[in-house]
């Protein structure tokens, strides 16, 4: 199936968002559509399915122009969007999620549960996973999750399926295993649009990228012809200059010291060691215990043996009321919903993890002093906003982050655990969070930065920590580092 | 953006204000009886009890919880109080007990919410049966009066200060109490943080299950107070006191504009909540609409508040 999208136009109220977009999507071909946040990517892929309408433009496809009122009339012409929060019902089974709508039924009007298993079993076999078809969905993987999408999307014969972020959350060998997915996709004719912000992935997996910048379309590339430099030029409209800014820093005293931490199943036997300016990545497959260990650590999650020291003196954390007063701060892995109250304003959300700063005693509230500290942290982390009475909803990913690292960095902390800190984030934002990170260490704080993303643990660890299935592989040097020996240890093997 | 934002909050806020100063005008125009000032002072004394109640109320629902068991905390710590009076307890004394029997009552429902992890529906229906039936035991049923004429007891619901029922200072001296305690302290930011995202506000180094257990703890002490001046008003400790009580003050907290499931909400919106229902009670009563017609006038305007609450 071949789509046309040109000279979209569409504003939201006064928000011109899109301004003269569009692209070309040819057959069983995967098309990347890139853009920093905000370009306008989802709102376009959104008019091509009958989400939103448009202002102005035309949409072509296979040769006929088409106005969509709603996504189930680009359904029935083929064209599936799978969001980027997946459309799932997780308390019903793989099954019903499958027919959700289009339930098969038999006698009486009733549904025929036999025949949608069957149905079901045989497009999951397609796609080569294993599934069970009465498998509750709540307890299938994200990736597993996703696969179920994408099999229903198959299931009503899409000629085009859209995807929006789909590897966000996917460990990398589930991402592994979408890339297979999609690869027989694209050998049966079916046209994938990309949506992603991994370069790296886009390069591997696509065969051509269009760039909108501002909501309006830059360019079309063919992935052979083209390179990573030039597409983040015409995402940003200027040279970004080095993607990981370098750090130069003097490495000091150690400050917080790990042994043996254990809870039994699910990280065993951890020790490691962090010193003031130092960053140490931690890298491993998701699902690992990455994350598990920095909630250990941070007293949010209880383990059960191992010491903690800090400074050389052993402590007791029990919460993360205690991890902070200890000088421990955590930037949370998941930002919607643990790292921010997205219906309170920028103010609130900065001033809750230093109450204590900005009170009399911990009792009476002090206006000015949090006000202070809030213009201050906009100020320095360039925060784009209104005012500190912006909301956090009404954000960019980037600048939510940086409100949740502003959070922490006024805590003053001596240690600072990073959770994938630079998730759905835009390029341009993403350096400014480098930046902000490497500033942290020159003023001494010990960094953990656990993340998903291998260039980005080499391009900004000083050591690399490997975590495998709750143990730890391995701690590599920067230097020593590289793509092929950090993956072999998180993936099981020796180096 | 910001400022229009802002104005629109002010308006939001100011809606529920309009609303009540709208219903006064509007009754005060067809009935003489509602505009004297005496009828005004009773109404504001009748809307006390509720008042006091709902501002607990506010404190739970902010947290993202519910506290049904307001009315029969009313009714235990108010039946235990009059039993401790009738034993011949000192009355300041047993009242200064009902308070604290008031915020342990509140606290078990807390711990059942926050350490028990039940949900706080369900949690607080089950303190209110039993508690309500813990008042039927010791009452045996019956009410308790002879509780003596004790000038501590009468003045709480009967008392004057300068021509203002004491219930009616008391309701304005505590309204200033949680606006402080809501907006100018930390705990208060703990509450609201708590309600908006628990898991969030743990991670920033809030004690959530504490800031639940307080919350409850507040409700129970002022489920106990309006007790204690129904209790002077009423002259004796009937066993079925308070019940339904939890509903009008929820009625109050959501006409107010605060979210049920926490984070968003203000204590002035619960005194204007609480006064339209007063309004509406006294206003509907003397212009002699029949309380089953009241009922579903009072449903109604809840309905339309909310309504316009979730356009924002």
């Amino acid at each position: 199936m071949q789509i046309e999208m040109r000279g979209i136009d569409k504003a939201f109220g006064t928000n011109q968002v899109l301004k003269d977009a569009g692209f070309v999507l040819g057959d069983g071909e995967v098309h990347a559509l890139m853009g920093e946040n905000g370009a306008g990517k989802s709102t376009l892929m959104k008019i091509l399915t009958g989400v939103y309408t448009k202002d102005a433009g035309t949409v072509i496809v296979d040769g006929k122009e088409v106005h969509y009122k709603n996504p189930q009339e680009a359904e029935k012409d083929g064209i599936v969007f799978i969001h980027q929060e997946l459309n799932v019902l997780f308390d019903l089974t793989v099954e019903e999620n499958l027919f959700m709508g289009k339930e098969i039924k038999g006698k009486f009007g009733l549904c025929d549960s036999k025949a949608m298993k069957k149905k079901a079993e045989e497009a999951l076999n397609r796609l080569g996973v294993s599934i069970s078809p009465s498998e509750t969905m709540s307890n299938l993987s994200v990736g597993q999750q996703q696969m179920i999408e994408i099999c229903k999307a198959l299931m009503v014969d899409a000629k085009v399926i859209i995807m929006d972020e789909p590897t966000a959350a996917l460990t990398q060998s589930e991402t592994a295993v979408l890339f297979e997915v999609i690869e027989g996709l694209r050998k049966s004719g079916v046209s994938i649009v990309y949506i992603s912000h991994r370069m790296e992935e886009i390069f591997e997996l696509c065969d051509r990228i269009s760039v909108l910048r501002d909501g309006t379309y830059v360019g079309t590339k063919n992935i052979p012809d083209t390179n990573m430099n030039e597409i983040v030029k015409m995402m940003i409209g200027r040279e970004i200059g080095e993607r990981y800014p370098s750090r130069d820093c003097e490495i000091k005293e150690e400050v917080l010291a790990v042994e043996g931490l254990t809870k039994t199943g699910v990280f065993e036997n951890v020790s490691f060691s962090v010193r003031a300016g130092e960053v140490l990545g931690v890298s491993g497959l998701m699902g690992a215990g990455r994350t598990e260990i920095m909630q250990a650590i941070f007293g949010n999650l209880p383990y059960e043996s191992g010491k903690v020291k800090i400074e050389g003196k052993e402590v007791q954390i029990k919460s993360p009321m205690q991890a902070m007063k200890q000088g421990i701060g955590f930037i949370t892995e998941d930002r919607k919903t643990e790292g921010l109250m997205l219906e309170e304003s920028i103010q609130k959300n900065i001033a809750l993890a230093n109450l204590g700063k900005v009170s009399d005693k911990n009792i009476f509230l002090k206006k000015k002093k949090e006000e202070d500290l809030v213009s201050k942290a906009i100020e320095e982390l360039h925060i784009k906003c209104f005012g500190p009475d912006h909301e956090c909803n009404n954000l960019s990913g980037g600048n939510q982050q940086k409100v949740v690292f502003a959070k922490w960095i006024y805590t003053d902390p001596k240690i600072l655990i990073l959770d994938e800190p630079t998730r759905g984030v835009d390029i341009g934002a993403k350096k400014e969070i480098y930046t902000i990170i490497n500033k942290l260490a020159a003023n001494g704080v010990a960094i953990i930065m656990v993340s998903s993303e291998l260039p980005e643990v080499l391009g900004m660890s000083d050591r690399i920590m490997v975590v495998r299935e709750g143990l730890v592989r391995g701690i590599i040097s920067k230097e020593e580092a590289n793509q092929e020996n950090v993956m072999t240890l998180a993936t099981g093997g020796t180096i | 953006m910001k400022e229009k934002n802002k104005i629109l909050n002010y308006a939001q806020d100011l809606g529920a204000l309009i609303a009540l100063i709208l219903l006064v005008i509007g009754i005060s125009c067809v009935s003489p009886e509602f505009r004297t000032w005496n009828n005004f002072l009773s109404l504001l004394r009748q809307s006390s009890i509720n008042g006091l109640i709902a501002f607990g109320m506010t404190c739970v629902i902010l947290t993202d919880a519910i506290d049904l068991s307001v009315g029969s905390v009313l009714a235990l710590s108010t039946a235990l109080c009059a039993g401790m009076i009738v034993n011949g307890v000192p009355v300041g004394l047993a009242m200064l007990l009902a308070l604290v029997i008031g915020v342990l009552l509140g606290c078990v429902s807390g711990v059942l919410v926050t350490k028990g992890r039940l949900q706080p529906f369900i949690a607080t229906l089950i303190t209110m049966t039993v508690y309500r039936g813990l008042t039927m035991i010791f009452t045996n049923g019956k009410p308790i009066s002879n509780l003596g004429d004790s000038f501590t007891l009468k003045v709480v619901g009967k008392g004057n200060f300068y021509h203002i029922p004491i219930p009616v200072i008391l309701l304005l001296l505590i309204f200033i109490g949680f606006y402080i305690l809501l907006q100018k302290t930390t705990f208060g930011r703990a509450i609201y943080a708590t309600g908006s995202n628990a898991k969030c506000a743990k991670l920033a180094g809030i004690n959530i299950h504490k800031t639940k257990i307080i919350a409850y703890a507040i409700s129970g002490f002022m489920a106990a107070l309006s007790g204690l001046i129904l209790l002077s008003r009423l002259g004796s400790a009937q066993p079925t006191l308070g019940d339904g009580y939890e509903l009008d003050a929820i009625a109050a907290v959501a006409l107010g504009g605060t979210s049920m499931s926490g984070g968003r909400g203000k204590i002035y919106g619960t005194l204007v909540g609480v006064l339209i229902i007063a309004v509406l009670n006294n206003g509907l009563n003397i212009l002699g609409v029949s309380s089953y017609y009241q009922d579903v006038i009072k449903g109604l305007v809840i309905l339309v508040a909310v309504l316009s609450d979730r356009k924002r």
